[in-house]
């Protein structure tokens, strides 16, 4: 400790972190601001420019003028060929189903990968890993044929199966980063105290294992809900999710890009996600950098 | 990749394996009834993965030896379909086209004439925004880390551009870069963004940037965390610089993590397709493999899958590389054991 105090001395003139009036703090705080205003500023601009009226697009005040509500009523109305409800049923039913099959599935291969020891476990999560990583286009070619040969283009299949292809990978390997940190050998105590092996999987494994299941589905489907290449290709206007009607959004005046209808279909899609992100905030970073760091 | 699971056998799971069963051959007789139960928890997602994954490429492989059988857009010519052999992989590696007598230079202008542009400004794309998302990843990590009032608002912000759709992304940034738009009237600028070639690449690189950093960023801090405080704290005691203290200690504590995070995203950028398709549809420069494999789907699936099979090995052996020679694995990560 002596030593730490020699070494203060010795940087006196080094800015020293500990002292109330030296300028550290200050750097962090215009720093963190500098991040904040980088992160925040376009979803900010996306949503003031959703309550503005079509004539004040390019109107550059920062706050909210010109305020209205018409841009909604456009992305919901039907008489201008936007079908954004069916849309984001469209997209509710796609990611939703991708997301259950890819946990139901995902959960007993995550479990086998972060408990059991057997040859191959490399290998078989490299190839699951190496299948998330998998470009979507080398499985549309080939897809786009099959669907259009038995008659599945525009069905609800045609899109899960493609977003199979990476949520499943995704939850797997997820799941196993989390299973791999979640203490086990409770379950033996469990069974040592006279739990039954039933109840020591209710009653101790499922309450440990939940939260990190629930973290995964959050993570699977939000990247299934963000999916546009494969719903681009392989869905037609009555499977058309909500990214795909974004990307090709019909306004108020034909031949003129409607900037504020589609800011109001992007604060509509955007806003539940973004609550939903803020409100699991810790686990979902948790998930995020789950397996990449140990 | 390591070809044995490098398990940490614990402590606790040897004991459990020999307070049930005592001895060398019902421990070898444990492992052999483990793998078979392992095998049958991993059957269903193997062969889901089989289905949707192999299934798909084998047929396009199978397709991408099939000529296209219709007229050719680039000489005119009715095609016949049948074998192919690599006229299809020539068709875009040497850019040739037509078949037979009338196989010549693709003219400029049809796909054909676009791959190397493509695959140029494909990894153009990545090896910028990967270079930048790194840096300013690693400058969010380390201001993330410190511990300062508010720190929570920030670790919360970056996750809003994460959660935002790439395609809703595209569309925001489209009209940020309007000609008449907010980015133009801060810069003071008359720049068409997303109309010419330069501008088009950079407002691209920015919006991916602007929606990808957060998740390097969080990637590296939850490597930085691990770094305890005493190791900065003795380094400071032995009167290493702030510098030093980055480069040889920071550094080659997070390079797992930062490795890992380079690969994902560097394999991500490699496809990347919804901003380019959404903000510029391609043009000006801006046509990545991905896009010219969709453009190629409407002219010819086999010419198509024969691009999308190149696409597919280009992004394996970066991968690859990654793996071999720069030790970013992820496969490790995942199978070792705790921190």
């Amino acid at each position: 400790m002596s030593t730490t105090t020699a070494t203060a001395a010795r940087h006196a003139d080094a800015p020293a972190r500990r002292r109330a009036f030296d300028w550290a703090p200050a750097r962090t705080y215009i720093q963190a601001g500098i991040i904040l205003i980088w992160c925040l500023a376009p979803f900010y601009w996306m949503i003031v420019t959703a309550f503005r009226e079509v004539g004040y697009t390019f109107d550059p005040t920062p706050f909210f003028t010109h305020f209205t509500f018409d841009n909604f009523a456009t992305v919901f109305d039907e008489s201008r060929g936007n079908h954004f409800a069916r849309n984001l049923w469209n997209s509710l039913i796609v990611a939703g189903v991708t997301t259950v099959i890819s946990l139901v599935v995902g959960v007993f291969a995550a479990y086998a990968l972060a408990r059991l020891k057997f040859r191959g476990k490399s290998l078989v999560l490299g190839f699951i890993l190496g299948a998330s990583m998998f470009p979507g286009v080398a499985l549309i070619t080939p897809l786009f044929q099959l669907f259009t040969n038995i008659g599945w283009m525009g069905s609800y299949q045609a899109l899960i199966i493609p977003s199979i292809s990476f949520s499943l990978p995704l939850a797997v390997y997820t799941l196993t980063s989390f299973f791999r940190e979640m203490p086990w050998e409770l379950e033996e105590s469990a069974r040592i105290d006279g739990c039954t092996q039933g109840q020591a999987f209710r009653k101790v494994i499922l309450p440990l294992a939940a939260p990190a299941t629930f973290t995964t589905a959050i993570l699977t489907f939000i990247g299934a809900w963000n999916e546009f290449l494969i719903a681009s290709q392989l869905s037609n206007d009555a499977t058309k999710t909500v990214t795909v009607a974004i990307a090709s959004f019909s306004g108020a005046q034909p031949h003129q890009e409607p900037y504020t209808a589609v800011m109001a279909a992007g604060t509509v899609v955007t806003i539940p996600l973004v609550i939903l992100v803020l409100v699991f905030q810790r686990k979902i970073v948790a998930g995020l950098t789950a397996g990449a760091v140990k | 990749m390591s070809t044995e699971a490098p398990t940490p056998t614990s402590a606790k799971d040897a004991l459990a394996g020999t307070h049930h069963m005592p001895g060398k051959e019902s421990a070898d007789r444990r492992q052999v009834t483990q793998g078979r139960w392992a095998y049958t928890l991993l059957a269903p997602t193997l062969i889901l993965l089989g289905v949707v994954i192999l299934y798909p490429i084998i047929n396009a492989i199978i397709m991408s030896f099939q000529k296209d059988s219709g007229l050719d857009p680039a000489t005119g010519f009715f095609t016949e379909g049948g074998f192919a052999g690599f006229e299809n992989y020539t068709h875009w590696l040497l850019q040739q086209c037509g078949s037979g007598p009338a196989l010549g230079p693709c003219p400029p202008g049809t796909l054909g004439a676009q791959f190397w542009d493509a695959m140029g400004t494909t990894f153009f794309f990545t090896i910028v925004t990967v270079a930048l998302e790194t840096v300013l990843g690693f400058w969010m990590a380390v201001i993330m880390a410190r511990a300062f009032r508010g720190r929570a608002v920030i670790r919360a912000a970056v996750l809003v551009p994460w959660a935002i759709p790439t395609a809703v992304t595209a569309k925001l940034f489209f009209f940020m870069f309007a000609f008449d738009g907010i980015v133009n009237k801060l810069l003071g600028t008359q720049i068409l963004w997303t109309g010419s070639e330069w501008p088009a690449k950079w407002a691209i690189i920015i919006s991916d940037v602007w929606k990808t950093t957060p998740f390097m960023a969080l990637l590296i801090l939850a490597g930085l965390q691990l770094i305890p405080d005493e190791v900065y704290e003795a380094a400071k005691v032995d009167g290493a610089s702030a510098w030093q203290r980055f480069t040889q200690i920071t550094l080659p504590l997070v390079k797992p993590a930062l490795m890992v995070a380079i690969l994902f995203r560097t394999l991500d950028v490699l496809r990347m397709y919804d901003l380019p398709a959404i903000m510029t549809g391609g043009a000006n420069g801006t046509t990545t493999l991905s896009i010219l494999v969709v453009d190629q789907i409407r002219q010819g699936l086999n010419n198509a899958s024969a691009l999308s099979t190149i696409t597919f090995l280009v992004i394996f052996l970066v991968a690859f590389i990654f793996v071999r020679f720069l030790g970013a694995n992820a496969v490790d990560a995942a199978t070792t054991g705790k921190k």
